[in-house]
């Protein structure tokens, strides 16, 4: 079947109340009440999630990979930058 | 021991309906229009044997003589099976499919939510555990039916002649047998025919947005609960029991 007026749509599951949601993948659908109801049969059937958000994927603006190197190279001698000089809380679970 | 054969008559009744449209829909894994439908229709099937399980394991403990679910699954034949004419009639196009959905899921709604009453407690933890899985297929079944209905000229002629078919079946939902007002009467089991008119209004409306209209209810075809079945029942459960047929307790 020719999939007609059917995009794709990237799909983000939050795990549990108040962590970050994280991409899962994608689907497609014709609007988003579908892309929603796509988005929870393929990736939330084994309890994975308690929220889902789907981004129809032509909103996303992606940085281009020929850039990478303006983009990402200036930070790999700049050790300063991590945080990891800090003692992290026991309590603060989800950093 | 009469009270006992009532509550395995009424119990078997509802877990043949689940295990019946479970194998209906399974029969679509890997042949839906796309991806994610094939998997939307799986799940359904999926909680649709659930509850059939949950329901048959529960007559079967009624039973008793140490028979199991898989008995009552795989070692009935077509006569001795009370699921509902509706449940099932053939999966035809996906129109007929989510047609026959629709009225399934619509109806299923009204008697989860009236079974969580039940005065049996085994029955009122079931209904408590599928009406959650039920409110979300009937969110998927409408869903499509406006999209049918409301879509092309093409949708809109394939979901109405599924509808014109299978309308014929629908009314046998809300028929009680001596059985069934048995069990009204004694709280355990669910008043059918009160929940007709808040079917008729959820079917009504849907329709009305989908631009769909509504068969006449002339004949309406019954037998089900009698073991009184259409062609198709008899084929579907020798597919589905086969593997018991042939190798009686087979284990894997």
């Amino acid at each position: 079947m020719t999939n007609k007026g059917m995009y794709p749509w990237e799909v983000f599951i939050q795990s549990k109340t108040g962590a970050h949601f994280q991409h899962a993948g994608c689907v497609h659908a014709v609007d988003k009440e579908m892309a929603l109801q796509n988005a929870r049969d393929l990736y939330t059937r084994r309890q994975e999630g308690t929220c889902i958000w789907v981004v129809k994927a032509e909103h996303i603006v992606s940085s281009n990979p020929e850039d990478a190197e303006s983009f990402f190279d200036p930070a790999n001698d700049k050790v300063y930058r991590y945080p990891t000089f800090f003692k992290v809380s026991k309590k603060a679970k989800d950093l | 021991m009469m009270a006992t054969n009532h509550l395995f008559k009424y119990v078997l009744s509802l877990g043949d309906d689940s295990l019946i449209i479970a194998q209906r829909l399974s029969e679509w894994a890997y042949k839906a229009p796309y991806l994610e439908e094939d998997i939307a229709l799986s799940n359904i099937s999926l909680d649709m044997f659930g509850r059939a399980n949950m329901f048959l394991e529960y007559a079967a403990v009624i039973k008793g003589n140490n028979s199991i679910a898989d008995d009552l699954a795989f070692k009935r034949s077509e006569r001795e099976f009370t699921n509902r004419l509706i449940y099932e009639q053939p999966n035809g196009d996906f129109a007929k499919t989510m047609a026959r959905q629709f009225f399934l899921d619509a109806y299923n709604k009204l008697f989860l939510e009236q079974l969580i009453n039940s005065a049996d407690s085994q029955l009122s933890a079931i209904a408590q555990k599928s009406i959650k899985e039920t409110n979300y297929h009937i969110r998927h079944s409408s869903s499509w039916i406006l999209r049918l209905g409301d879509g092309t000229s093409a949708s809109h002629m394939k979901v109405q002649s599924a509808i014109n078919d299978i309308w014929t079946f629908t009314g046998e939902l809300f028929e009680m047998t001596e059985n069934e007002k048995e069990m009204e009467k004694k709280k355990i089991g669910v008043d059918y025919p009160g929940l007709k008119s808040n079917w008729d209004k959820i079917v009504n409306d849907i329709f009305k947005e989908a631009t769909l209209s509504r068969p006449k209810d002339e004949h309406m075809k019954i037998g089900g609960r009698q073991g009184i079945h259409t062609e198709h029942l008899g084929h579907m459960l020798s597919d589905m029991q086969y593997l018991q047929r042939a190798y009686p307790d087979a284990k894997w």
